[in-house]
């Protein structure tokens, strides 16, 4: 796929380099882990760590759109999480999908947050478009980001209690909330 | 700070999301302004110290039904006299936990849900999740061809069809009925090319993990031809009915403008990000499918106003006719699914002699086929935007975490900024050149 081509382009060079380096020294990125998954690239960050390496990479790497942020809830997963080692699992992790245009390129971050302090840096300051996308996390998995300039519901009623997307939010049935008619004809 | 801390402005329907004005502090002023998107650190002070007005402001209900928000979308607009200041989105009137109900399917059933997103473009969200799946099964690469330009052909009409319907709606919107007519009545013809092959004219469910559901069907070629023969008149009919007529380009020009600067702050992708002049399409840019095999031109605009996003639309509508065109060309021979036993059922006739085939096509659509873990994003050029998917599995025959990033969700962030110091007569055009789809929307 496109991404594939993408890396391909510059790949060659910076691997020899690597190599000759230190072969066994994990890959990094203004300091984040860098793994790949399905041949997409992904980098790992600490919560506090998120705003300046997202900022960095707008400023520096021309990863100029936040495209999406969203959250994982990890309560249920028995299998690999493809974290790197070094990296603690949580049970949150949000998810934020950065593109560049010169490169042609897509960039994930993964952030790790547990669930006994679910909150997380806001990125409204570095890419103001994530407003509604962070305000979703938090309606759907209680995410809290801090500095976000209005943190309410968005699709949920406001007055609505839980958190729908934890995998711990029963799919239950709703009651109905209409009745037939008292005097059926 | 969050709104809930002011008192909230308190109207006829009860207390609103919108705190007022006096109220607002001179951060969220600043935010109103557009200081964190174009505005220098010098200005952004002087305004500061300026504090918020004291003019009399109303602030309004638009929506939920409201017959040019285009489903059920509520607008909180701030209004001094006639023009509108502050502008509040306020959106969830048809959540339906789509990426919930997601997690409780198999990835075979998987695109008959996703495909109830986007309602006016259903086969760009099957594409993007099957191509997802297929990402995460690690067979991406040997998806038949004929799938894929199989894939391509109807998601080119479909491409169309969702033009044409923005043009309806947007002539609408403005005023010239007769458009939404016109724009109606050739949608149809290109909902009955997709009947045609498909078998329904809407949520199609046709594109799924593997490659798609059934061949075309004999005559599909005619059928395809005769649409593509009858449209450029009609677009012709468009050009007379609304591209040159003064009163159409007056309510459109100049009106809802917004910066290269601005749209990729707010991720805005699709005609908004390149009515601006950026000449992104994915479909060009990081191509998937056989995009690269196919010869179209990108369409920008200059200006970034509603006119441009209009112009856009119906320019791609003739790409879209010469991409079709060279498919119907190129159409290769072939299986139109993957056959590998992991993921298709077996033939329909196998099953009568074999009693494994029955088990085996029980099977995968009792159980549906395990994915190995991990994670995957794949995104296409939907009418709208970048339509990404993002699924996380577990191993099992269910993705874990199925999000779907909505084009129209992230690009509705922009209308506060389109719609600041225009007219409360524009907010319906600036409204209508966004082109939500609230169902994507929402989910």
């Amino acid at each position: 796929m496109a991404d594939d081509a993408a890396h391909e382009d510059g790949a060659p060079a910076e691997e020899t380099e690597a190599v000759a380096d230190a072969p066994a020294a994990p890959e990094t990125m203004h300091g984040a882990l860098v793994t790949e998954r399905r041949g997409q690239k992904v980098l790992h960050v600490a919560r506090e760590d998120l705003p300046t390496l997202v900022r960095t990479l707008r400023d520096e790497d021309g990863f100029l759109m936040c495209l999406d942020v969203t959250a994982v809830d990890y309560l249920m997963h028995q299998g690999d999480r493809g974290l790197p080692e070094g990296v603690t699992p949580e049970r949150f992790e949000v998810v934020v999908h950065l593109m560049s245009h010169a490169r042609r390129e897509r960039l994930r971050i993964r952030v790790q947050i547990p669930e006994s302090d679910p909150t997380c840096p806001t990125l409204f300051q570095v890419h103001p478009g994530t407003e509604a996308m962070e305000r979703e996390v938090y309606d759907m998995f209680g995410i809290a980001f801090d500095g976000h300039p209005d943190l309410t519901r968005i699709l949920m009623p406001e007055d609505w209690e839980g958190h729908p997307l934890r995998k711990d939010y029963a799919v239950g049935t709703i009651p109905v909330q209409f009745k037939a008619p008292q005097d059926a004809r | 700070m969050s709104t809930t801390e002011h008192p909230l402005v308190q109207t006829s329907e009860g207390a609103q999301e919108m705190a007022p004005r006096s109220s607002a502090d001179a951060e969220e002023i600043l935010r109103e302004l557009g200081a964190t998107l174009r505005m220098s650190e010098a200005e952004a002070a002087d305004l500061v110290e300026e504090g918020p007005s004291e003019d009399q402001t109303m602030i309004i209900n638009m929506g939920p039904q409201h017959p040019s928000t285009h489903g059920v979308l509520r607008l909180m607009l701030e209004l001094e006299g006639e023009s509108v200041l502050r502008t509040k989105p306020v959106i969830g009137y048809l959540h339906t936990g789509m990426e919930k109900t997601g997690e409780n399917l198999t990835y075979l059933q998987g695109p008959t849900n996703v495909t109830r997103m986007d309602y006016a473009s259903p086969l760009f969200t099957e594409l993007a999740f099957s191509m997802t799946t297929e990402r995460l099964l690690g067979i991406d690469e040997d998806i038949p061809e004929r799938a894929q330009w199989i894939r391509m052909l109807l998601t080119e009409v479909n491409r169309i069809t969702s033009h044409l319907l923005f043009l309806a709606t947007n002539g609408m919107d403005i005023g010239a009925v007769s458009m939404m007519l016109y724009g109606w009545r050739d949608r149809e013809e290109g909902l009955r090319v997709l009947e045609s092959i498909t078998g329904l004219r809407m949520n199609h469910n046709f594109i799924r993990p593997g490659g798609v559901a059934a061949d075309l069907p004999d005559g599909w070629r005619d059928t395809v031809l005769r649409f593509l023969d009858a449209l450029p008149e009609s677009l012709e009919e468009y050009d007379v009915l609304l591209t040159g007529q003064p009163i159409y380009r007056e309510r459109l020009q100049g009106v809802g403008i917004i910066t290269p600067e601005e749209a990729i702050a707010l991720g805005a992708t699709g005609p908004i990000l390149r009515s601006t002049g950026i000449p992104w399409d994915l479909r060009r840019d990081m191509p998937y499918l056989r995009y690269d095999e196919v010869d179209f031109d990108v369409v920008v605009g200059t200006y970034g106003d509603c006119f441009d996003r209009y112009a856009i639309r119906l320019n791609e509508v003739r790409e879209s006719i010469r991409i079709v065109r060279q498919i119907l060309e190129k159409m290769p021979k072939g299986d139109y699914r993957i056959q590998d036993k992991k993921v298709t059922p077996p033939p329909r006739a196998r099953i009568d002699e074999s009693m494994e085939a029955l088990i085996h096509h029980f099977k995968i659509f009792t159980e549906g086929f395990k994915v190995p873990e991990g994670e995957a994003y794949c995104a296409v050029e939907s009418p709208r935007g970048e339509l990404g998917c993002y699924i996380v599995s577990d191993g099992s025959s269910k993705p874990y975490r199925m999000h779907v990033r909505g084009p129209s969700f992230v690009n509705l962030q922009t209308l506060p900024h389109m719609m600041r110091g225009g007219l409360i007569a524009d907010a319906v055009a600036v409204i209508s050149s966004v082109d939500p789809i609230m169902g994507e929307v929402d989910r």
